[in-house]
């Protein structure tokens, strides 16, 4: 199975924090390497592929958050037109003019709209437009229509299927994660081919975009010896410092910092090194926003990892990557995971 | 001097090895166990199988310091901070960069160059570099590594009346106390969690908690003072020589009523001068004991430091002295209410 | 029931200090519980035992009230204070304070623009004349609330600290109500909400719950010119979809409002873009607790003059001990 495609239909899925469900039967159906599937009480789906080795074995947990951020309904103007706040961060300069989906009774398609800049004041183009003053067209005439299909609290996500751009770069909605989690998948094909004595625990996570909050629970109860956060990092583009970006198409960043263990960072390093997969260094002296930084403090504490795969344009409905740099994080991972052994797991705890 | 060789060691957060080292040194022929974690943190722990409650002091090891992010084509390198720290107290100050401890300073346009304007406004971060002197990017990369950190470079000295001044009083104080207080005989458990990365969030006192499963535990701090010119009194929020402060509310924790309570008649007893901490804002490890597991009986004290979060802070060695007898006393009396029982 | 909010919201009890308030709710449950208890940190827990094993549901309202700490005395006697939980600068001024110790105070500020009000240019003045008078009443580091009596206007109530004491009031009327309970019920009286949720954490980790409600008091875009927000005083319990700590598991949500259809009970749908409630720190206890929220609509929250409508009240109750007597196992 090409898992280039399995990203692309988790990319044109919804799921928004907290309603990840519909996508966690996607990802269940995409990976026939898992020895063991559930999904826990918040939802977070974790696939467990078993090690090879004897008791005690390390215990690994790989973590890629499958929830986009999203819009909501806040109020049915009398008019028909839909308010909304976000759930997650969005720019509200990036979502005038969007087609959008409701999730209502039925889906409905909808179009973000703004007072038309024929009747704008003089001015008034060099401002953003203001979440406050956005709605949702969805084409009906008035509230008692749109009361039929459409709650206050109904979700609503952006409407993008996924595009090829030159080579291997895609774009679309929702690469942060999803290419995460189709990160994880690479890997579980990746090890199916190998000999590793470690337990594996793929976990597509939920409501990171609003707290990190599956991460919280799902470490809580696996309770890993390390903890391996799959995310998106900013991609290179027009307009940022070149140390605050990783370049697309050399492989993942390895994040150094409060957050990341020293000795799996250093093996992670190793690793690459040894194999020839190409990566960045990616320091990082602000530990959170990612799933790293939750794994970390669960129960007695977690050896921790970032690995970063490039991506431009976040939270926005044209994110952009090199589909290379997911595979690339795969194999890294598949390739540390098979060198590791429950001697390197023990010296985790010795400072 | 024990305050001085803690606060020259180096330790930013989640790079704490020259404290933890140095710490694990000092405290060895005191305690029955030595243990560190995944995060770092070292736990020291003295009768652990002794009944009574199980008391829990706790000092963060990690400083406010400087993450190398980049090397620039001319070899000078860019940094952020690992911690909070005011861009404004880095100009024209020496560090030491990364595993090598190569020296660098951190430099700015000369006022002469300057225009009027210019020096109304701060200098951000962005602007800033640190040179060491390196010719070029290809040098420059040959002796930094990106993600290593630069760290202040200020000796320890005593001056003043009482006073003494150093870098990283944040946390080094508590930590002093810690290991003297370590030496202190007790027939329960006593165990102290020399914590990492309480600069980037309190990371490593819940986790450190969740193994030590303590009664109760006090956190010792160094803690902001504004008693300076330009600063009306009731913004002070501390006074250096006023004696040891005790936390009512900060940001983080609302520290347990009637261990509070139980500290002030203390220090009343035994004649300690105390100051109540009198500023909301900041946070402790406190914040993250509590909230361990089902809770625990939390209370902070800490020494005044003015100027904390720059290289140089300030504090009263008097103040240092009140807090080592305030915790002493304390576990005292808890010594005396296990042998009564 | 308007006696009890009128006791409650009387009560002092700023976050971290709540042992009145927490004594006082001890005396209106004690006879309907099956067992009452305190922790560490002062949350109040009541347990109705169920009519079988297994569920178990956690609700949760907080007992702790936003209000003031007193940072520093001067020669003249005037006290300056730091706040406790979210206080608006804007309700501050000519308002009354009352601290622990019964000294009661006028907040008023220093000259200046009301636009760059900030805490510390504000006092507040104990009628004492010198530094030592005032010292007789009150210390540094004493906690304060807000000073305003309850007021009935009909079906209308207005009182400081309805955020959360009615929270408190739905469940002790619950409780009263519950003829036969399927769940294990723990009804959590929580301590220091308003400062980060922090008694409803350490409570759901000793009491590890299978769902888990917090009864809170949330905004309404009902008055005039207010913030855009499908929320109004008098149309009903709140369910909530989300806030700032909480995405209410679907499956919660949609539960509520079976419930609120099947027992008539009038209700509205809540999307909260700021705050949160003790819900945010239940659902992340250990391996998480499916959770949700049901919120009494309350206008001018973090004021003195907090206002709720007894119909609303009233269905959060009759929600509550709908849930209460739900066969979860069921769903």
């Amino acid at each position: 199975m090409e898992i280039k495609q399995v990203f692309r239909t988790l990319s044109e899925a919804s799921g928004v924090s907290g309603y990840e469900h519909d996508l966690a039967s996607h990802i269940q159906d995409s990976c026939p390497w898992a020895d063991e599937i559930k999904t826990d009480k918040l939802g977070n789906l974790i696939m467990l592929k078993k090690g090879h080795g004897t008791n005690p074995k390390p215990k690994v947990m790989l973590a890629g958050h499958m929830d986009e951020i999203g819009l909501i309904i806040t109020k049915i103007e009398k008019d028909g037109f839909l308010r909304f706040g976000t759930i997650g961060g969005f720019d509200q300069r990036v979502l005038l003019a969007q087609e959008v989906v409701v999730h209502a009774q039925k889906p409905l398609t909808g179009i973000i709209g703004a007072k038309p800049p024929h009747i704008q004041a003089p001015g008034e183009q060099s401002k953003a437009v203001s979440m406050e003053d956005l709605f949702i067209d969805v084409g009906f005439d008035n509230q008692e229509q749109a009361e039929e299909y459409v709650r206050i609290g109904d979700i609503v996500t952006m409407k993008r299927d996924v595009l090829e751009l030159q080579g291997s770069f895609m774009a679309g909605k929702s690469f942060d994660d999803r290419a995460g989690v189709a990160a994880i998948v690479e890997c579980f094909k990746a090890l199916s081919q190998m000999s590793h004595e470690a337990d594996v625990y793929g976990v597509a996570t939920v409501q990171e975009e609003v707290g990190l909050r599956g991460a919280i629970t799902s470490t809580y109860g696996i309770v890993p010896d390390i903890g391996i956060a799959i995310d998106v990092g900013f991609g290179d583009s027009p307009g940022l410092p070149e140390s605050d970006t990783l370049k697309l198409s050399q492989g993942p960043g390895i994040a150094i910092g409060p957050h990341v263990h020293p000795k799996v960072h250093a093996r992670m390093v190793e690793t690459a090194q040894e194999w020839n997969i190409s990566f960045s260094l990616d320091p990082s002296p602000h530990p959170g926003g990612t799933d790293a930084y939750a794994i970390q403090v669960a129960r007695a504490g977690v050896a921790t990892i970032l690995l970063s795969i490039p991506l431009r344009y976040m939270h926005t409905p044209i994110e952009t990557l090199d589909y290379e740099d997911v595979k690339r994080t795969g194999r890294l991972m598949a390739m540390f995971i098979a060198g590791l052994d429950y001697e390197f797991v023990e010296g985790l705890t010795c400072f | 001097m024990l305050l001085a060789r803690l606060t020259e060691a180096n330790g930013a957060p989640g790079q704490e090895g020259e404290v933890r080292d140095l710490i694990r040194a000092e405290i060895e022929p005191h305690v029955h166990e030595i243990k560190t974690d995944a995060l770092g943190n070292l736990i020291a722990i003295k009768n652990p199988d002794s009944p009574g409650p199980k008391v829990m002091l706790a000092a963060h090891m990690d400083e406010v310091a400087l993450m190398i992010v980049g090397i620039e084509g001319n070899g000078f390198l860019k940094f952020r901070p690992i911690g909070g720290v005011d861009p404004r107290v880095l100009v024209a100050k020496s560090v030491l960069v990364g595993a090598k401890k190569i020296s660098g300073v951190i430099g700015s346009k000369p006022i002469h160059l300057q225009k009027a304007p210019e020096r109304e406004r701060a200098f951000t971060m962005q602007e800033l570099l640190i040179d060491i002197g390196a010719k070029n990017k290809e040098e420059a990369e040959r002796l930094v590594k990106l993600g290593e950190i630069a760290y202040f470079t200020t000796k320890y000295e005593e001056f003043g009346h009482d006073k003494a001044k150093a870098k990283a009083l944040d946390d080094r104080v508590g930590c002093a106390l810690a290991i003297r207080l370590l030496q202190t005989e007790v027939s329960f458990p006593l165990i102290v969690a020399f914590t990492v990365q309480e600069e980037v969030g309190l990371r490593g006192a819940g986790v450190a908690t969740y193994q030590i499963k303590p009664d109760v535990a006090l956190v010792l701090e160094g803690t902001t003072a504004s008693d300076v010119p330009g600063t009306d009194e009731h913004k002070h929020a501390t006074t250096v020589g006023a004696g040891p402060c005790i936390t009512v509310i900060d940001r983080a924790s609302i520290p347990h009523p009637p261990l509070v309570r139980e500290l002030f008649a203390l220090a009343e007893e035994e004649e300690i001068k105390v100051q109540v901490r009198r500023n909301t804002a900041g946070g402790t490890d406190a914040g993250q004991i509590q909230l361990s597991e089902e809770g625990v009986k939390v209370a902070t004290i800490a020494v005044p430091c003015r100027y904390i979060h720059s290289p140089v802070s300030v504090m009263s060695k008097d103040d240092y002295e009140g807090a080592f007898k305030l915790v002493k006393s304390y576990l005292k009396r808890l010594q005396e209410q296990e042998a009564r029982k | 029931m308007k006696t009890v909010i009128r006791q409650l919201t009387e009560a002092f009890g700023p976050s971290g200090y709540e042992t009145e308030v927490t004594e006082l709710i001890k005396t209106m449950v004690a006879k309907h519980a099956d067992e009452v208890k305190t922790d560490v940190l002062g949350n109040l827990i009541a347990i109705k035992n169920g009519s079988q094993d297994g569920q178990s549901i956690m609700f949760a309202a907080h007992t702790d009230e936003i209000g003031v700490v007193v940072t520093h005395i001067d020669d003249q006697g005037f006290l300056r204070f730091g706040s406790v939980g979210g206080v608006g600068i804007s309700t501050l001024v000519g308002n009354r304070v009352r601290f622990a110790g019964g000294a009661v105070g006028a907040i008023y500020q220093e000259k200046g623009s009301w636009k760059e009000l900030t805490l510390d240019k504000l006092y507040v003045d104990i009628g004492a004349e010198n530094k030592e008078e005032a010292l007789k009443k009150v210390k540094v580091g004493e906690f304060g609330i807000f000073h305003r009596e309850f007021e009935d206007l009909g079906d209308r109530l207005i009182a400081k600290s309805m955020d959360d004491r009615v929270g408190c009031a739905v469940l002790i009327e619950a409780l009263k109500k519950i003829q036969n309970p399927k769940n294990t019920l723990y009804f959590v009286f929580t301590a220091q909400e308003e400062v980060g949720l922090r008694g409803a954490r350490t409570a759901a980790y000793g009491l590890e719950p299978d769902l888990g409600i917090a009864l809170d008091v949330t905004l309404t875009g009902d008055m005039p010119e207010a913030r855009r927000m499908a929320v109004s005083l008098g149309k009903g319990a709140a369910i909530k979809v989300k806030d700032s700590s909480l995405i209410t598991h679907p499956k919660v949500k949609d539960l509520l409002v079976t419930l609120a259809e099947e027992n008539k009970i009038p209700y509205q749908m809540e999307v909260l873009e700021a705050g949160g409630t003790d819900a945010g720190a239940i659902h992340l206890t250990k391996a998480g607790v499916p959770s949700g929220a049901i919120s009494i609509p309350t206008r001018y929250v973090h004021s003195p003059s907090e206002m709720v409508d007894m119909r609303d009240v009233e269905a959060c109750v009759n929600l509550v001990v709908a849930l209460a007597e739900k066969d979860l196992a069921s769903v």
